[in-house]
């Protein structure tokens, strides 16, 4: 299982420009964030100019990757050997993180134009660049320290974005998020603390040489899975979830339900395998907590009266999904063609998850700009006059349905072919009793907008661009249902 | 040769016209129709070519892999050849009467986009040559009707669109399932595979059998087949155009289209039979088409009688699959086709009503003869399609469901047919003769519910055009039938195709 994070030495030494592309990944979007800071950008054309650089940088990367396979960098600094490697994998959610993060980017200028904005506006650039920065190590690292450092830093960059907008229902819950991200990186840091004693070493590698299971491989697991799980929002520890994305401001609950959270189940999945990498109990109790969060999240959804919750519980319930399939990674026993059709499942619907979940915020957050209302019911007769973010707001629902040609159809499909093959047939209806919630709630929402009788009201129009951003978006999670060879077809290459 | 630009472009067609439609900003009328219309003729000049291509022998393939055991397949077959000119034919037809119904309401530019992504999915439809790419249209499907289901915004057709999407989702979810179990069984099928599944009956034959159920199950929902029939009568509170679409070829006719790959292309004939599954469609097809005819026979107003005649109708088509058989086949087969010639002509009549005279309930219909000649000539001949008279098209079918039936040995069949044939005329027939033989305000006697003088003639050239000529064409299967190229024909094309090594 470890072979799939790429935790293997690689065949070539990494060329020398790959140094700098890696680089420029790490740490452009730190400085290009800091720049705006210091100038903040009033159109979208310099944030342009400035993702061309992080974008190259991702193709360079990419096109490394192509040639040599498995990338590994290695410095010896103090002494202390460290390392960063990079396999399809992490292309794939780097790639994923910078186009994502670009489109976070472009749309901020025109939404805090519309919104009365805050004087600490011009700080949510550094902070985003912080945070596309963390992630880009995180998919990164191959040691314990590294990851914590950078879960970290994005935990605490991230609850800076939420609070930025000053208002005291954001303060509140991004206060409660600061506090649960604290005692989640402690929890986490506990068990890298208990590994580090009995084991002496942190790289990822050489631990998924020595760790042999046993009650302290346990614990360590707990405590890891325990603070990742709550940083990840996992049900039953995401409540703080909704408040924060009810408050925040559209690009950063974007970037924090795309991406943020599913940096903390990418590290609890590559962890577990290490020390837990045939334990038949803990995936399936994560699977059966996500078949609860696929119903709760799904109820939650369907009964909220606001756009922001209905679009925030959706998380949990996709999240859900991912937990699901816990029980095909990880475990004693599965035969090798369920497991790679689920991991494959697993990843195409992280990522269709993550751009489909950034465009239906930004089509929620248009539609609440437009019309003034956070409610269900405010959106009545939006059909016709705002059509564009509607489309949006649907053909990112059809993703998460997982309704075809998505990638959450394609990704269903692998998962509930790995499924039916190792006979989890509980797991199967989870899975499809999660479309049929899922198009309740996304249907009721559009029931709303399609009403006629509905008043009209005066709407605010757009800043150009803004609902392009989230179509295009939406396309690519949509779009990679069919084209799923590509993203799939990178996981394949650079095995040992 | 292999023209793999083919079925590609007959989809892209409509896709490419609907991302344009969408482009377009609400007020350009002009531009909209003449895209509309330009690709409808597109689309049937391409059809028209396939048809060609598939009677000369050719087979063209367009496919790319989705990922590992998992192909998108678009292969032109005749089967395939036949719904995809059914549903190019009548989405110019119905297009054209749109543009005419809808002329000067809200919300045009979204009907016509998603108008066109339906289409598209039912030329996917017959174009998808393995269960996988079949979903995805058959979903996509779903998605884009939903939107003209709700199309007038009002509180009844909101309810009816979540009704519809209540049953179409729930089947697809099924249909998923069926779909995901036969795929670990047996890997990537494709419809045109000779051996059909022949090869895992020994070993398989419970799970072939649920798998059956849920496929058919979750086609039989679009299909309407009683008892999952009860998001369509609903569904009337659309448009007529809408209805006429839904209704003749887009969503009840992928579903009795999903059955017929099922047991011929996927399953294989001989396969179904000796599961024994094929007998139970036959019963169910029964049930169906006398439930449906009976609910008829009590409705007041024209579109849900002519809705709960669809459920009838539709269930020839699985009837004919039921009855082992070529004659059966062929009855099946061409039923798909007539069935959809002479209900699109009688939803035409029925918008034609409402719209120049505001008639919606069958006793407001006297006398409108006289003041509609054209509409009632052509409600008359799809009213007698529908009984089976001769020589509209719908003689031709249940002549030949009834010649399979007797050599099957199904002679219950037989009683059906004929207890749905008197049925169907004693609901038909009472408005005809209000239609022909009653006074009405025509001749003076009361006045119409809300008339309005739409054109030159008796109303808007758009709406009596299209109605025209497809009742003409719906005479011509009928009186025609032996001609190449003639539904019928076809049908026997592809049964033979079925039945001859």
């Amino acid at each position: 299982m470890t072979w799939r994070f790429g935790l293997f030495d690689s065949t070539f030494a990494p060329l020398v420009t790959t140094h700098w592309a890696l680089v420029a990944a790490l740490v452009l979007p730190l400085l290009l964030g800091l720049l705006a800071a210091l100038f903040p950008p009033k159109r979208a054309w310099p944030v342009v100019l400035a993702s061309v650089p992080i974008l190259g940088s991702g193709w360079l990367l990419l096109s490394a990757f192509g040639e040599a396979g498995l990338l590994r960098w290695q410095w010896e600094i103090a002494g202390v050997l460290l390392s960063l490697r990079l396999n399809g994998l992490s292309v794939l959610l780097l790639l994923t993180t910078q186009g994502i993060g670009v489109a976070a980017a472009l749309y901020t200028p025109g939404h805090l134009r519309l919104t009365d904005p805050a004087p600490l506006a011009r700080w949510l650039w550094p902070l985003m660049g912080i945070v596309i920065s963390a992630l880009s190590l995180i998919w990164l690292a191959t040691d314990l320290l590294t990851l914590y450092a950078a879960l970290e830093l994005m935990g605490l960059a991230a609850v800076g974005m939420l609070m930025l907008s000053g208002k005291v229902p954001a303060l509140v819950a991004g206060m409660r998020y600061l506090l649960l991200a604290l005692v989640g990186s402690l929890t986490y840091l506990l068990g890298v603390a208990l590994i580090l004693g009995h084991w002496g070493r942190l790289d990822l590698q050489g631990l998924a040489e020595v760790i042999e299971p046993g009650p302290v491989a346990w614990f360590a697991a707990a405590m890891i899975g325990a603070g990742l799980a709550l940083k990840a929002a996992l049900f039953p520890l995401h409540a703080w979830l909704t408040p924060v994305h009810e408050n925040a401001w559209t690009p950063v609950s974007a970037l924090h339900a795309a991406l943020v959270i599913k940096a903390s189940l990418f590290m609890l999945l590559q962890l577990w395998s290490i020390l837990l990498p045939d334990t038949f109990y803990a995936p399936r109790i994560i699977a059966w907590l996500g078949l609860l969060a696929i119903v709760w999240g799904g109820l939650l959804a369907w009964r909220t009266d606001s756009l922001k919750t209905l679009v925030a519980s959706s998380t949990v319930a996709q999240l859900g999904y991912l937990m699901v399939a816990f029980p095909l990674l990880l475990g004693p026993d599965i035969a090798p063609l369920p497991r790679a059709l689920a991991w494959e499942g697993f990843w195409l619907q992280l990522i269709g998850h993550a751009f489909a979940k950034a465009a239906m915020f930004m089509a929620a957050g248009n539609l609440i700009l437009a019309t003034g209302e956070h409610t269900l019911k405010g959106l009545a007769g939006t059909s016709r006059r705002l059509p564009l973010s509607l489309l949006v707001f649907g053909i990112a629902s059809i993703t998460l349905m997982g309704l075809p040609p998505s990638s959450g159809f394609t990704a269903k499909w692998l998962l509930l072919e790995a499924m039916i093959i190792t006979q989890q047939w509980w797991a199967v209806a989870a899975l499809l009793i999660g479309t049929l919630l899922t198009a309740a709630y996304v249907f009721r929402m559009f029931r709303y907008s399609f009403d006629e009788t509905a008043p009209r009201h005066r709407h605010q129009p757009l800043m150009p661009g803004m609902d392009f951003i989230a179509l295009v978006l939406a396309l690519t999670a949509f779009g990679l249902g069919l084209l799923a060879h590509f993203p799939l077809g990178l996981m394949h290459g650079g095995g040992p | 040769m292999n023209a793999a630009w083919l079925p590609l472009t007959a989809l892209a067609t409509s896709v490419v016209v609907a991302v344009i439609i969408f482009a377009l900003p609400e007020e350009f009328r002009r531009l909209r129709t003449t895209l509309n219309i330009g690709a409808a003729v597109v689309k049937v000049l391409l059809v028209t070519l396939m048809v060609r291509r598939v009677a000369a022998g050719h087979e063209d393939i367009f496919s790319f892999q989705v990922i590992g055991g998992l192909d998108f397949v678009l292969r032109v077959d005749a089967l395939g050849v036949m719904f995809a000119m059914l549903s190019s034919l009548l989405w110019l037809c119905t297009t054209i009467y749109a543009i005419g119904y809808l002329e000067g309401s809200a919300n045009r530019k979204r009907f016509f986009g998603f108008f066109s992504l339906c289409v598209a999915s039912t030329i996917g439809i017959a174009l998808a040559d393995n269960l996988f790419t079949f979903l995805v249209f058959y979903e996509m499907l779903t998605l884009s009707t939903y939107p003209l289901v709700v199309h007038r915004g009002t509180e009844q057709a909101l309810n009816a669109g979540r009704v519809y999407l209540r049953y179409t989702l729930s089947a697809g979810v099924v249909l998923l399932l069926g779909a995901v179990l036969l795929y670990s069984l047996t890997g990537d099928q494709s419809f045109s595979s000779e051996e059909g599944l022949g090869d895992y009956f020994n070993d398989h034959r419970g799970l072939l059998t649920l798998i059956f159920a849920l496929l058919v199950g979750g086609l039989a929902v679009k299909a309407a087949m009683v008892p999952l029939q009860g998001w369509l009568p609903r569904a009337m509170v659309a448009p007529a155009p809408v209805s006429a679409l839904l209704h003749a070829v887009a969503v009840v006719k992928a579903g009795a289209f999903g059955i017929l790959r099922v047991v011929y292309d996927l399953y294989g004939i001989e396969l179904s039979v000796e599961l024994g599954v094929i007998t139970g469609l036959a019963v169910a097809a029964s049930i169906t088409i006398i439930y449906g005819s009976l609910r008829a026979i009590a409705q007041q107003e024209l579109k849900p009688l002519l809705a709960f005649s669809t459920v009838s109708q539709v269930a020839y088509v699985i009837l004919g699959i039921g009855i082992f058989g070529p004659f059966g086949t062929v009855g099946a087969l061409a039923h798909l086709l007539h069935q959809g010639l002479m209900k699109v002509t009688l939803f035409f009549c029925a918008g034609n009503y409402a719209e120049e005279l505001g008639i919606h309930r069958i006793d407001e219909m006297d006398g409108a003869g006289k003041r509609m000649p054209l509409t009632s000539i052509a409600f008359t001949i799809g009213a007698l399609g529908m009984i089976g008279l001769p020589p509209v098209a719908g003689f031709i079918t249940k002549w030949y469901l009834g010649v399979g039936a007797i050599q099957a040995e199904m002679y219950w069949v037989v009683v059906v047919l004929v207890a749905s044939s008197t049925l169907n005329a004693i609901y038909f027939l009472p408005i005809l003769h209000r239609l022909w033989f009653r006074l009405g305000p025509s001749h003076g006697k009361g006045k119409w519910p809300e008339e309005q003088r739409l054109g030159r003639f008796e109303t808007h050239a758009w709406l009596l055009l299209p109605m025209v000529f497809t009742a003409l064409i719906s005479l011509g299967a009928g009186l025609f039938a032996g001609l190449p190229f003639s539904p019928l024909d076809w049908a026997a094309r592809v049964a033979n195709g079925e039945y001859l090594p």
